[in-house]
Order: structure tokens, then sequence, then C-alpha cells
């Protein structure tokens, strides 16, 4: 197998190269041609799918892995998101996943030689009502006792924190407070799928863009391969993580799934001086906030809320989450927006993601990640080569099953029901 | 903005309205196995292409209408009052 040296990045690298005027820098990662076999198909080159190959050649030594991108990779979700990284969850299922995910965020830049820019400034959720301040007590305690960083706060501390945030009782949505997990923060959401890409590949992975599957092969219930643009290629074992096309492909196996396809939109504005030091997070109006290292303000909000597979949205929702994130900052008033983008978002009917076999052999399907897929990143590639490579979830995505929807063991943090545009 | 078609009111922006998702699931029997069930409560066709869903007039007439509108495009193509196929 052509394995491409793996050139480390270092200090020492970087000079030598800007010596030869940074001309020779070798490639990231190959580009090579699809062969007629593999051990393991990874359909999709996400960070999902990009972690899954990268584990599954470094920890359970599989050989043969391709990693089938029908775009470039990188270029869906994970190169459309807020970049907010965080394990503020309630319920075990969940918060024993992301705690684990989060703990992989902190050693990432070293494990794959490629800086992630990985930033703990803090996560801020903000509280608009007393009984919104007891369920953050609850869901705060929870997190402690999985052994997750949680701490309650008053306006007073959130003054300190966020000078520009409008504390006043005179505002929209008045705050009574936060949950602040300290251990959160942003990260650089192309660096991960780049640092993943190049990790693979070094461990020998093919990873090939511009190679759209189209059709699954199943045998007496058993998965054989997929067809493509470029070729069927066979394998015995075939993992989804294809993020908002996860439907299309379940289909072409004939399944379906409690997923539906939405548009989210994100935007950010010109670049200002460091004001905001931390994610803000406000449940009120439902918008997330933060600043880049470049210094643009980035935010998101609500699903346009009707099913999407397009790649963009509708401006209704844009002014909203605008007016939302001025309530909060009414400093940023003047500040014009500088681009605005969308996603297409694979929402799970309880709201929670799914990690775990498909009912046909060989097939496992990774996918429902609604607002919050970027930080399982990790966690998630981690949990999805061990499914893969055993034929069985670990015990971190156990309770992430797909039959969990049969059985009634849902994961619905906020209890809204099966509609999944309500998470 | 999308321009939603009520059959009674005309179109209007899309901020008048309330979605409500997939129109094709249909209620099973009290009777129907679990896993009918299952599917109505969560398994959906979620196309890329045209997809009947019910729209809701919150903020004009107030009634429940299908529609039938493409979800990679987001040409609306046509609605009609909530009768069954
Ligand atoms: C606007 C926005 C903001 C968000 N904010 C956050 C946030 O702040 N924090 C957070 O944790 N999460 C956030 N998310 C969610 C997060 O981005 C996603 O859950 C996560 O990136 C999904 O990664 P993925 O690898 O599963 O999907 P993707 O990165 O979308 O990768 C799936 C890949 O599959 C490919 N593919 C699809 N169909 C085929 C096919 N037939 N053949 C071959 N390849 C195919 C696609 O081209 C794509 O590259 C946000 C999402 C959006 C859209
Ligand atoms: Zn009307």
């Amino acid at each position: 197998m052509a394995k491409s040296p793996f050139k480390r990045y270092s200090g020492f690298s970087l000079l030598r190269n800007a010596l030869s005027n940074h001309r020779r820098w070798p490639r990231a990662w190959r580009d090579p041609e699809p062969r007629k076999s593999y051990d393991v198909i990874i359909v999709g080159a996400g960070g999902h799918g990009l972690a899954t190959a990268y584990y599954l050649a470094k920890l359970h030594g599989v050989k043969n892995i391709a990693v089938l991108e029908k775009g470039w990779l990188g270029g869906g979700n994970t190169g459309r998101n807020t970049t907010i990284v965080r394990s503020n969850y309630m319920l075990d299922g969940n918060a024993n996943f992301y705690e684990h995910s989060l703990k992989l965020w902190e050693g990432l830049s070293k494990e794959l030689n490629y800086n992630v820019m990985f930033s703990q400034r803090g996560v801020l959720n903000l509280a608009h009502s007393d009984s919104e301040m007891e369920s953050f007590a609850i869901r705060g305690n929870a997190m402690r006792l999985n052994g997750i960083d949680a701490e309650l706060l008053l306006p007073d501390q959130i003054r300190q924190m966020v000078p520009h945030l409008d504390c006043s009782q005179s505002t929209r949505y008045p705050i009574f407070g936060g949950l602040l997990q300290e251990r959160g923060g942003t990260a650089r959401h192309d660096a991960v799928a780049w640092g993943y890409a190049r990790g693979a590949d070094a461990l020998g992975v093919d990873i090939i863009q511009n190679c759209e599957v189209s059709g699954i092969r199943v045998k007496d219930n058993r998965v054989v391969g997929v067809d493509t643009n470029r070729g069927s290629i066979d394998a015995p074992k075939v993992g989804l993580a294809v993020a908002g096309n996860s439907g299309r492909l379940a289909a072409m196996a004939g399944l379906k799934l409690p997923i539906e396809s939405h548009v989210l939109q994100a935007m950010v504005t010109e670049p200002l001086k460091p004001i905001i030091h931390t994610v803000v997070t406000s449940g009120a109006s439902h918008v997330y906030i933060n600043q880049t290292d470049k210094g643009e303000v980035l935010f998101g909000g609500d699903l346009d809320l009707y099913n999407s597979y397009a790649q963009r949205g509708n401006l209704p929702r844009i002014e909203y989450v605008v007016q939302s994130v001025l309530t909060l900052f009414p400093c940023l008033r003047r500040v014009r927006l500088m681009r605005t983008w969308g996603g297409v978002m694979d929402m799970s009917m309880d709201g929670s993601p799914i990690i775990g076999k498909l009912p046909i052999d060989g097939m496992y399907f990774n996918g429902g990640w609604c607002y919050g897929g970027f930080k399982a990143t990790p966690g998630s590639g981690w949990c999805f080569a061990h499914t893969i490579a055993n034929d069985e979830p670990h015990e971190l995505n156990k309770a992430l099953s797909l039959e969990r929807f049969e059985t009634g063991a849902l994961l619905d943090e906020k209890g809204s029901g099966a509609f999944a545009f309500s998470h | 903005m999308l321009l939603i078609p009520c059959p009674w009111c005309g179109k209007r922006a899309q901020t008048e309205f309330t979605y409500r998702g997939d129109a094709t699931v249909e209620r099973p029997d009290l009777a129907d196995s679990d896993s009918q069930w299952y599917d109505y409560v969560y398994t959906r066709d979620n196309p890329r292409g045209e997809h009947t869903e019910w729209w809701h007039h919150t903020g004009g007439c107030r009634k429940w209408f299908k529609v039938r509108r493409n979800t990679w495009t987001h040409e609306v193509i046509s609605s009609e009052p909530p009768v069954r196929d």
C-alpha cells in the first residue's frame, strides 16, 4: 500500500520551509484512485467520517479503508458550523459520550500534530427567568455528578465576565443568571477536518473526493458494496456519516430513519477588536454567539423550520437571529454583517444522535447530530470506529442506538417530543 | 422569503405561517403493530425533492392545509385544503 510518509509539522519544519519560501511543503494528503474493494468504506468525508477512518486505522489496526466524499472533504456541515464545543448535557447517555469527546478535544492538536486551535474560553448559557435558573441548577448538578465541570453564575458575575452584554432590567429578556462550562469553547472547524484527513491518510486511508455514492448493494440482508460515479466498490462493511444526506443514503439500502433534513443558517460580522471572550448562548430567542480569532462575531439561531436540502436559508430567520443578538449586545448595532450561509442538518426525532448498527449486516450509521455534531467529532469517530471494528457499540455509544426509538429509551434532553425541528 | 399559498387567503409571506412537517404519515389503528406505530411517530421518507407537508396560517385564517414544496430548490408547487388523497 502506498503509505505517505508522516511529515511532522514542527518549529523546525516551519523554519526549513521558510528558507525555501514555503514552496516545498509536502501535500497534506494523497488524491488516490478508488480501488476495486476495501475492508471498510466510510461514506462522507466530514469530520465524523474522517475521524472514524483515523481511529479505525490507528486504534483498531484496520487496513484498506476508503472514505468516499461527493464534494470536497470538510465542505459539509463540518465547514459550516459555529464551532462551539461543550459537554453540558443532563442525560447520562449523552453526557458521558460528549464528555469523552471533550477529553479527546483537549489532546487533539497533539494527537494529530495539527493545530485545531481548540480554545477553552468557556460556554455560558444565559437564564432569563427563575424557572430557567432552576433547570440550569438541575442540569449543572447532573453534570457534576457525571464528573463534568459546571458552575451556576449570578448576574453580577456575568456582567464582569461579559461586560458588553446588556444585563439591565429594561432589556427584552433580563438576565437572571447562567450556567458556565469553563472547559467548553471553540475550535477551528476546517482544521479539524484537515487534521483528521492528514492523519488518516498517513495511516494509509484512501480519501476519495468527488466520489458520490449513488447506490448501496445488499445481498441476503448483508452489504456487499456501493455504486459511485467513479465505479462500483466492494466492501463487507459500510459506515454512513453523511449528516443531512442520511435519509437519502438509508433509502438506497431500503431503510427509513427517524431523521429529517433541515437547513440551519449562521453568519459573521466584519472583524472587530476582541470584545466577547467566551461563548454566549441564550435560549430565550435561541442564539449562540462567539467571536472568532479573526475578530468576526459569529452567530446562529434556530433552523428555518421547514424540511430542506438546500445549503441556503431565507431572510426572515436571519433578521430574527440578528434581532436576538442585538438585544443581548446592543453595542453591535452598527456593525455590518459580512456573510451568511446554511448547512443541511440531520435532525433526529429526539434531538440526540445515533451511532450504531443498521438492520443490514455490515452496515453502520452515524447521524442525527442536530445542532451539535461539531463538538462530537472526536468522540463520534472514536465510538463509530469501535462499533464498526467490533460489530457492536462501545459502552459510550450504547444508549445512542437506532433501536432506542422502537424500545422507547429516548434521549430527549428537553422533553420536546417527536418533531425533528423542535430540538 | 417563501410565499406560501393559503387555499383561502392566497399567497402570503412565510412569517405568517407555522410548519408542522410531513403530511403523508397516517395515524395507525390502536390495534396496529408496534412497528406501524414506530413508523408513524418516528420514521420519515425525508425526500430531497417534492414533499407534501402541513402548514398552518397562524397569522391569518388559522386553518391547516397541505403544501407541495421542493425541499431542494424551495419551489412551492401547490397547496390544497386538508383532504384525504
Ligand atoms: C450553521 C450551523 C451551525 C452549527 N453549529 C454547531 C456548533 O456550534 N457546535 C456543534 O457542535 N455543532 C454545530 N453544528 C452541527 C455540526 O456542524 C455537524 O453536526 C457536524 O459538523 C457534522 O459532521 P459530519 O461529518 O457528520 O457531517 P458533514 O461535515 O456534513 O459531512 C458529511 C459529508 O458527507 C458527504 N456526502 C453526502 N452525501 C454523500 C454521498 N451520496 N456520497 C458521498 N458523500 C456524501 C457530504 O458532501 C459531506 O461532506 C452546526 C451546523 C450548522 C449547519
Ligand atoms: Zn389563510
